[in-house]
Order: C-alpha cells, then sequence, then structure tokens
C-alpha cells in the first residue's frame, strides 16, 4: 500500500506527497530501464561480435566459399587460402593440453580436497589461482627462452629416440629437436589450463554432500574409492564443464601459443615440427594482412574460432547448471 | 597373489600418491616461472627503466612510456566497463526473476568471460578502427573494456544475491522507492564484493595483450594522445622479446617482472579484501 493511499494524510501536504512520488516513480523506471538496456547491451556485444566478423570475411566466404574449411593452401603471393591447418594445430594442441592438464588437474583437486592437511589447503589452493592469473604473455616467454632450449636439450632427443620407433605412432615423435613446435605449444596450454580446470573440479568436489562420503567410508572404502566411485560419479556433469572451460581456454590462447608454436602453415605428422593455430595466425599476421581477401581469410579463421568455442563453452555452462541444480534438491 | 585388501590398500595409496606428485607437478610450474622472472627482470630493475622511453637497438631506455600507456588504457577501460557492468549485473541479480532478457544475458555473459580475448580485438577493430582508418589507443580501452564488463556483471549478481533480503524489505517498509533501495541499501552492503569484483577485472586487463594487436598496437615514443597508437607494457614485451636484441630482450623481461607483480599483486589484494568483509551484514 503506498502511502498517498492513506485517507488521513493532510490536504495541504498530498499535493506534494504525490508530485514527490511520481517522481520517485518516474526515476524506478528509469533507473530499471537503464539497467535492462546494460543488460541488453552485453547481447548486442555477441550479436555484434557475431555480425562483424561475418561481414569482414565476407571477402573470404566469397571467394573460397565451403572450400576453405577443408583446404590447406596458405598462400598470401597467390591470395590463395584454406582454414585446415590453422584448424589442425589449434585441435591438436588444445588435446595435447587436455591429455596432461584433465589428470593433473584431477589430481590437484583431489589433493586439495581429500589430502591436503587444513592449514595447507588455503595457501595451496591460492597457490594454483596465481597459476591462473599469470598473464599469457608470459607464458609465451618463458616458454620461448626458457622452456624450449631446455625442452629441445634434454627431452625432445629422448623422445624422438626412444618413441620415434615405435609402430603406427612413430612418425608422431619423430623430428628433430627444435624446442618450439606443436608439443611444446600442447605442453605449455596444459600448464595454463590446469588452474582452471583444477579449480573447478575442486569446487564442484566441495559440494558433494558429506554423509554420502562418510557413508562409503563407513563401509569401509578407502579414500580412492571414495572419490573415484562416489564423488566423481556425483560430480560428473561439474566436472566435464569444468574441462569444457578449459578447452575453452586453451582453443582460444593467443600469445603463449604465438611464441612457441613456430608459425608454420604446413602439415606434418610430427608433433616436433612446427605448426599454427587459428589464434596464433591472426595475431602474427593480421596487421600485416594487406589486401581484403587475406585480411578476410584471416577473419573468417576468427569466426571459426569463435564458433567452436562458442559451442564448447555453453557446453561447460549447460553441464554446470545441471550440477548446480543437483545442488539444490538435496540441500 | 595379493589378498583383496592389500590390493585396494595398495591401489590407494599408488593413486593418492600420484594426487601428490600432481599438487607438485603444478607448483613445480608456477615456482620455476616465477623464479626465472624474478632472475632475469632484476637485471633491468633501474631507475632508468621508469624514467626513460623505449630506445631503438643497442641505446640505453626503459619502458616509462609503456608504463604509463598501460596504466591510461587500464584506467579507461576499467572507468568504461566497470558502471556498466554493474549496471548489468544490477538488472540480473535485482530486476531478472522474470522474462527471457535476465537469463540469456547470464548465459551470454558467462560465455563472453572465457571467450578468445583475441577475437574481441578483431570485432573493435572491424567497428572502430576501419571506420577512425588508424590504430588508436580508444580502440585499445573500448577492446579493454569488452573484457572487464563481463567480469564485473559476474561478480556484481554474485555479491548482490549474498544481501539478505531483509535488508531489502527494511528498505521498503519505511517506503524508500526501488532505486534508492538498490543504490543506498544493497550495492553499498554489497560494496567490498564488487569492488573486489573490479579488482580482478584490472588484473585480468593488465597482462592481456591479444586484444591490443590491432587496436592500441604500439608506440615507441613518449605519447598521452588517444587518438594515436599507444605504448603498453604487454605490446612492448611482445616486440621487444621476438626480437634479436639483447638489450631489448632484458627490457621485455623487466616489463614481465613488473606486469606479473601487478597482476599477482592485485590478485592477493582482492582476495584479502574479499576475505575481510565477505559477508555484507
Amino acid at each position: 500500500m503506498l502511502p498517498s493511499d492513506f485517507p488521513n494524510q493532510a490536504t495541504m501536504s498530498k499535493t506534494f506527497t504525490d508530485v514527490h512520488l511520481s517522481r520517485q516513480r518516474l526515476l524506478d523506471r528509469g533507473f530499471r530501464g537503464a539497467t535492462r538496456f546494460f543488460a541488453f547491451s552485453v547481447l548486442a556485444v555477441l550479436l555484434g561480435i557475431i555480425g562483424s566478423l561475418i561481414v569482414g570475411s565476407l571477402p573470404a566466404i566469397k571467394a573460397f566459399g565451403l572450400h576453405f574449411l577443408v583446404s590447406s593452401h596458405w598462400n598470401p603471393v597467390t591470395n590463395n587460402f584454406g582454414a585446415a591447418v590453422a584448424v589442425y594445430g589449434t585441435l591438436v594442441t588444445s588435446a595435447i593440453a587436455m591429455l596432461i592438464g584433465i589428470p593433473v588437474s584431477f589430481g590437484i583437486a583431489l589433493f586439495l580436497t581429500e589430502l591436503s592437511p587444513r592449514w595447507l589447503k588455503q595457501p595451496l589452493g591460492i597457490a594454483v589461482e596465481l597459476l591462473a592469473g599469470i598473464p599469457s604473455i608470459i607464458y609465451g616467454m618463458w616458454g620461448l627462452f626458457v622452456f624450449a632450449p631446455a625442452f629441445a636439450d634434454k627431452v625432445e632427443p629422448w623422445i624422438s629416440d626412444k618413441m620415434g620407433g615405435w609402430p603406427v605412432v612413430g612418425p608422431i615423435f619423430n623430428g628433430p629437436p627444435m624446442g618450439i613446435g606443436m608439443l611444446a605449444a600442447g605442453l605449455i596450454l596444459s600448464i595454463m589450463v590446469i588452474p582452471f580446470i583444477a579449480s573447478v573440479m575442486r569446487d564442484v568436489f566441495e559440494v558433494v554432500p558429506a554423509m554420502l562420503k562418510e557413508s562409503a567410508y563407513g563401509l569401509g572404502a578407502t579414500t580412492w574409492e571414495v572419490v573415484w566411485h562416489v564423488v566423481l560419479p556425483y560430480t560428473k556433469a561439474g566436472v566435464v564443464g569444468g574441462i569444457m572451460l578449459g578447452l575453452g581456454r586453451a582453443l582460444g590462447e593467443t600469445m603463449a601459443v604465438t611464441f612457441v608454436i613456430g608459425n608454420a602453415h604446413d602439415f606434418s605428422a610430427s608433433l616436433l615440427m612446427p605448426g599454427t593455430s587459428i589464434a596464433s595466425s591472426i595475431a602474427n599476421e593480421f596487421t600485416e594482412a594487406y589486401g581484403k581477401r587475406y585480411a578476410g581469410s584471416l577473419i573468417e579463421l576468427g569466426l571459426i574460432l569463435f564458433v567452436i568455442t562458442f559451442i564448447v563453452l555453453s557446453l561447460a555452462k549447460l553441464l554446470l547448471i545441471q550440477l548446480t541444480r543437483k545442488e539444490g534438491q538435496l540441500s | 597373489m595379493w589378498s583383496l585388501y592389500t590390493r585396494r590398500r595398495l591401489v590407494n595409496g599408488v593413486n593418492l600418491a600420484i594426487s601428490m606428485l600432481a599438487m607438485g607437478f603444478g607448483l613445480f610450474w608456477l615456482g620455476w616461472i616465477l623464479w626465472t622472472l624474478v632472475l632475469k627482470g632484476a637485471v633491468a630493475m633501474k631507475p632508468s627503466l621508469f624514467t626513460m622511453v623505449t630506445p631503438p637497438p643497442g641505446m640505453p631506455g626503459g619502458l616509462s612510456n609503456a608504463i604509463v600507456g598501460s596504466l591510461y588504457l587500464t584506467v579507461f577501460a576499467t572507468a568504461l566497463g566497470t558502471p556498466v557492468g554493474i549496471l548489468a549485473g544490477v538488472y540480473l541479480a535485482e530486476f531478472g526473476q522474470r522474462g527471457w532478457l535476465a537469463p540469456a544475458t547470464r548465459f551470454i555473459n558467462d560465455v563472453l568471460l572465457s571467450a578468445p580475448s583475441i577475437i574481441l580485438g578483431l570485432f573493435v577493430y572491424e567497428i572502430y578502427v576501419v571506420h577512425t582508418r588508424h590504430f588508436s589507443g580508444w580502440a585499445g580501452v573500448f577492446a579493454l573494456a569488452l573484457l572487464v564488463i563481463p567480469v564485473v556483471v559476474r561478480t556484481t549478481e554474485n555479491m548482490l544475491r549474498l544481501v539478505p533480503h531483509t535488508l531489502r524489505e527494511a528498505a521498503a517498509a519505511l517506503g524508500a522507492p526501488h532505486w534508492k533501495i538498490i543504490t543506498l541499501v544493497t550495492l553499498k552492503s554489497a560494496r567490498a564484493g564488487i569492488l573486489t569484483g573490479m579488482l580482478l577485472a584490472v588484473a585480468r586487463i593488465t597482462g592481456e595483450t591479444a586484444p591490443l594487436l590491432f587496436t592500441a598496437l604500439n608506440n615507441q615514443f613518449w605519447s598521452l594522445d588517444m587518438n594515436k597508437p599507444m605504448a603498453n607494457l604487454p605490446m612492448v614485451i611482445f616486440n621487444f622479446a621476438l626480437s634479436p636484441y639483447d638489450d631489448w630482450h632484458v627490457l621485455a623481461w623487466g616489463g614481465a617482472l613488473l606486469t606479473t607483480i601487478g597482476v599477482l599483486g592485485l590478485n592477493i589484494l582482492a582476495r584479502v579484501l574479499f576475505r575481510q568483509k565477505s559477508h555484507p551484514l
């Protein structure tokens, strides 16, 4: 009930109250409208990004059509471009990052939630988050000057020697020890995604009701069995969501990859050879891309990257929402 | 061979040991990276780093123009992105109970939060740089502001949701209009959390390089003109690190150390601040 509805209000102040109230109502509507406008502008940014990328890549779309997606040509001289090599590089480096990142992140989350002594939990948690805070250009620079030489010196000859002769997968590991290349880029990406995946996993492990875990412990299960048979099945959706989030980061990571991938637009079976990724191609070539078709091709690469990450991140979000719902039901 | 119990205990022991190794693996990289940064960055830590502009190769110089440029870009981007983020966050938390706009915005905002930052650079290039026909500080500011917004939206909404409903109802019972309840009561009691979000957003954009590649670009000289290309630490690190000159490498490491100290410092500050006042009442 509004104050002006009270009958015992003095008639003299009534006009004043009315004016005052209508002004407040106007301000209310204005405030609400303003917040609504800015919420809408977030949506508009997304539409703007998609729209501008499509417009920017029109010259390339017109010239190459769908063939762009499968063509492995990348030749600025003849103005012939294709996305296959860059897409391949992006997928391979992200796959390496996930292959290493997922088990390590799981181990870290397991340690932080089940094993770590109480006093160590917070400092270690902060340390992992600091790893996430280091800017990607620092990873790139460190990768180029410190990691790659050490990698070329100590690890790659061993990989090439020992694993290069394996049947079937041998060619993947056979190559000159250059330090930079797709394997190095994948490894550095794995270090970069570990903190993201680990912190999501830790958070979702913590929503498992203590009762559930205690019941399993009460039946005589070991810590590992509790984690593997109780915690993990319960948090499945959240864990996959965290992994997708990490994958989204790995796919779009630019600077760290640009430094260490070697930027070669060639297909090579060996992971030790240089390659290129979508983001690193754009970063390296965009400012020097003369001609509408060259620039358009790079923007189309950007569009492809955006579509891929959008799908991956949407899946991540949907899975995480699913877990939150479950949490709500049980509490 | 082994009894069931021994085997289970063994599996448990091995897997827990692996989990500890994983923790060590993570800390190992953090230690190695920070150690390298301190070792190589300390060489560049001279007064001239802060007083002289970026030099041509072989000449003495510092990073003063890049440091100031980075501060300019960060301050303007935060000033531009924060109000937008806070208002959008207010909508999601206070008005978003009905309708399609709030859930859609929340979803898109979370996607934008982790979208590749280089795409934002491309976007600003397409809608701004192409039309002005030159790289500029403002273009960099716009690209960075687009990174600030999702972080601020997210934290603002989360923090406002922590404010107890009784507080809003108490204000409403006193006859306060809705806009006053939000600005003077809920936003005010959630301000520590919102400030934390702002600091995290600043930390996020401090080291970002990819969105500046096609927007602010870089500038060898001292320039505070926001309509011209603007020097900034990440781009200087990028250009100098990939150059063949040793003295440029030293400056790049110096810049890398400064940037990392800034980012990690902001992260820790945000955490401390939030822990002190995480409860709005």
